[in-house]
């Protein structure tokens, strides 16, 4: 499989996760939010953003209840609770942002 | 939730060359969801996977040693090492990594993750234990 950025193609897994975590650039989100039928807020963007920040620290993507935690913390706390990530990223906030990304799925997603 | 159950996972293992301190490092990561009494310990070998400073750029395999920072963010913060293990490599705990977590019972302030023990606290820690890993 692969998703069409730009005229390139860049390969994914089965389930849509880039290969190749140096493949990512903004413009990756953006292809693959419109696959779903989707387009990037600024909202989007402070999720996609957080979550690079944490995998280049810890080389994980982390757990959603440790991404809300830690949203919430960052970012405030109207913003730490899964209702509000779910409106953002209703294929589920660890799997959809991860995905757009760039990064593997979260450890322990099924 | 009703019935939290403690679970251990012992580290006997050197990081790289088996697959079993980054395996056991994902389990502890899957297992945490389930929000059970995890701790972890670390003997012989195993002292080494928390070395600060690892570089694998020579061995191209990577360098996972910064996601044991995570593990506070999961709220798993009873890492064992064993005194004796520590002390028959030559190493202290200053060549070990700083981890910390939060404690949210005590206004979120930021405590040792790594608590240094001797071996025969260590057995009694396990002994407590209802489900033990090992790896």
């Amino acid at each position: 499989m692969g998703i069409d950025v730009g005229g390139k193609v860049l390969e994914t897994d089965e389930e849509g996760y880039l290969a190749n975590l140096n493949d990512w650039e903004p413009a990756v989100a953006e292809a693959m939010a419109k696959e779903d039928g989707t387009e990037l807020g600024e909202f989007h963007w402070e999720v996609i953003n957080f979550l690079r920040e944490y995998y280049e620290e810890y080389q994980i993507a982390p757990a959603v209840r440790v991404l809300t935690k830690a949203i919430g913390k960052k970012l405030g706390k109207d913003k730490g609770n899964s209702k509000y990530l779910y409106e953002l990223f209703p294929y589920g906030p660890g799997k959809q942002a991860c995905k757009y990304a760039g990064l593997p799925k979260p450890t322990g997603c099924v | 939730m009703s019935d939290i159950k403690k679970f251990m996972y012992v580290n006997r293992t050197a990081p790289y060359g088996t697959i079993y301190a980054w395996e056991s490092l994902e389990v502890v990561l899957i297992g945490a969801a389930f929000e059970q009494d995890v701790s972890v310990a670390f003997v012989d070998d195993g002292v080494y996977q928390l070395l600060k400073g690892q570089d694998t750029s020579e061995l191209g395999i990577k360098n996972f040693s910064p996601t044991y920072a995570a593990l506070g963010d999961y709220d798993v913060n009873k890492l064992y090492v064993e005194k004796e293990s520590l002390e028959a490599r030559g190493l202290t705990i200053d060549d070990l990594m700083a981890l910390k977590y939060e404690d949210e019972d005590d206004d979120w302030a930021e405590k040792d993750s790594i608590h240094v023990v001797p071996a025969a606290e260590l057995a009694d820690i396990l002994e407590q234990q209802e489900v033990v890993f090992s790896f």
